[in-house]
């Protein structure tokens, strides 16, 4: 037989893979693993969904999705972060952010063309640039610096093959929020070197401690910036695959005809859902979003009294503790924990080398649950 | 503050230590609070939410209905004394001056339908101005006072996702 796409073969599963295999087969597991809500869609949302069925809106939508879906998702982002978008010519809807990243980067991206990506980072972040023909450049952030990029450390690694800087804030893993001024500099860097900026905000509802500021907000970098959003996590949406794509019009349009050969539109159900999601559900989102902050102060304080040294996650659902006090790499640390007292987390080194010694907690479950694991965790560590 | 009674409403069981936590602010202050709620009688009471069919089994449970009066009003007092003596029954568990066809709308209970009927024919409708009665039996409970009574949502998330 001849070979199979070398790229592809030649990308590694995610390391998340062997836990879900270990897990899966474990009774009375206790998930801190789970990258999505333990909010089922607000009934509200679900009732449009259902509603949308029983009403036949069961067929293709226009490839850019719905315009009134459309017109809110810009009108939103206006009245919170004051960025402009024109939703005729500069927004799409996509199958979550997903498949926004890889619209995204296929556009911007020529062979052999640079994306520096601050690490630690979401998985997909490196497959995605090296499905689109590109390289991907990790940089190290620091748990000192709260996971901050340092501009210096990315100008550093800037090439002339660099086109673009992927950032994701808040942050999955890390729960880090990217201060303004480190936004802001990414922009004057962007400038200076005539760079592309792709942000994954689909975090941007979770922030806690301030408010989220949207890259493309920042002034000199709408005309270079694609934003990615969705309505996975706020409105707890993950399953409906629904999400979208703000970007300069030349650069929206190109997402737009690799979106209508390759996926033809968002599901038309899950897109009315998400009209109701912004119409009607912002108190259903606040509600979550004071419950995860209530379990974050709860999970964080207990980390630190069982002797796990954990910054202050600003935003996300995600806590990232070091767990170098234990003399156990990360990987080691999450199967023995697992097998040991059945307390699931996922180990920080998949999702980068600055990663390791860490690992990913999240705390999108439910109080007594944290509780609990945070028993299991304690007596797991004096066992060591 | 108004948090804190947010969340105790959710959850009475929840300590001064853990609402600290929650809400950001001192053991101290949260202790004070809740003190002086309790005593300007802000938080009333604890108490728990209890699935009694599930202790008694749906045959042997106590029975609840809402009763709707119709009362002639007085001058001066309005509906008020007449609420007032009803509330006083134990068996009338709540009691509101309503809108409708109605005056007051009561929910009473009782050990079995009988007892409840007998409530309602010698004691709430012989009350001076008490003029009609109309006795809704509760047949299933579903949902009471923000609690859904059926089973919670499976979880059905995958153990570990990125």
């Amino acid at each position: 037989m001849k070979a199979l796409n070398t790229t592809i073969a030649g990308t590694p599963p995610s390391g998340i893979r062997r836990f879900f295999d270990i897990a899966a087969e474990m009774e009375d597991v206790i998930s801190l693993g789970v990258g999505e809500p333990d909010f089922v869609t607000p009934w509200r949302i679900r009732e449009a969904g259902i509603y949308a069925l029983e009403h036949g809106f069961t067929t293709y939508t226009s490839n850019a999705g719905l315009a009134e879906l459309r017109q809110l998702i810009c009108a939103d982002l206006h009245t919170r972060y004051r960025a402009e978008y024109a939703w005729e010519t500069e927004c799409l809807i996509t199958t979550g952010v997903s498949e926004g990243l890889d619209l995204a980067l296929r556009v911007l991206l020529n062979a052999g063309d640079e994306v520096i990506i601050p690490e630690p980072c979401y998985v997909a972040y490196e497959p995605c640039v090296g499905f689109a023909g590109g390289t991907a450049v990790p940089v190290p952030t620091r748990w000192e610096d709260g996971f901050a990029v340092d501009p210096a450390v990315v100008e550093a690694a800037i090439t002339p093959r660099t086109k673009a800087i992927l950032i994701g804030s808040p942050a999955n893993p890390t729960g880090a929020v990217q201060p303004r001024a480190a936004l802001e500099a990414l922009v004057r860097l962007a400038e200076k070197h005539d760079l592309y900026l792709v942000s994954d905000e689909i975090y941007d509802r979770l922030t806690y401690d301030g408010t989220h500021t949207c890259l493309g907000a920042i002034p000199g970098a709408r005309e270079r910036t694609v934003v990615l959003g969705g309505f996975s996590k706020a409105q707890a949406m993950t399953g409906w695959r629904v999400g979208w794509i703000c970007a300069p019009s030349a650069v929206a349009e190109l997402c737009v005809r690799v979106h209508q050969y390759t996926m033809l539109c968002a599901p038309h159900v899950s897109q009315l859902a998400a009209v109701e999601a912004l119409r009607e559900a912002d108190q259903d989102v606040e509600d979550m979003v004071a419950d995860y902050d209530r379990r974050r102060r709860v999970f964080v304080k207990g980390l630190r009294e069982i002797g796990l040294d954990c910054p202050e996650p600003g935003g996300a659902f995600y806590a990232f503790p070091s767990i170098r006090s234990s003399g156990l790499d990360s990987e080691t640390f999450a199967e023995r924990l697992l097998k040991a007292e059945s307390v699931a987390v996922v180990p920080g080194n998949v999702f980068g080398p600055s990663g390791e010694g860490h690992i990913r907690c999240s705390y999108a479950t439910a109080l007594p649950l944290l509780e609990e694991a945070l028993v299991r965790m304690d007596r797991f560590l004096r066992s060591l | 503050m108004r948090e804190i009674l947010e969340l105790l409403e959710q959850d009475s069981t929840l300590s001064h230590e853990t609402l600290a936590t929650m809400t950001g602010r001192s053991v101290a202050e949260v202790s004070a609070q809740v003190g002086a709620w309790e005593k300007a009688g802000v938080i009333r009471r604890y108490k728990a939410v209890v699935d009694w069919e599930k202790v008694d089994g749906a045959d042997s449970a106590e029975v609840t209905a809402f009763i709707d009066v119709a009362v002639t009003p007085a001058r001066g007092v309005g509906f008020d004394d007449v609420a007032e003596r009803i509330s006083r029954f134990a068996e009338v568990r709540s009691v509101y001056l309503v809108s409708g066809g109605h005056d007051l709308r009561c929910t009473v209970t009782g050990s079995n339908i009988r007892a409840v009927s007998d409530f309602v024919a010698r004691k709430l409708s012989t009350i001076d101005r008490v003029q009609a009665t109309a006795t809704h039996f509760v047949l299933k409970t579903h949902k009471q006072d923000g609690d859904s009574f059926s089973d919670p949502e499976p979880d059905h998330r995958l153990p570990v996702t990125p």
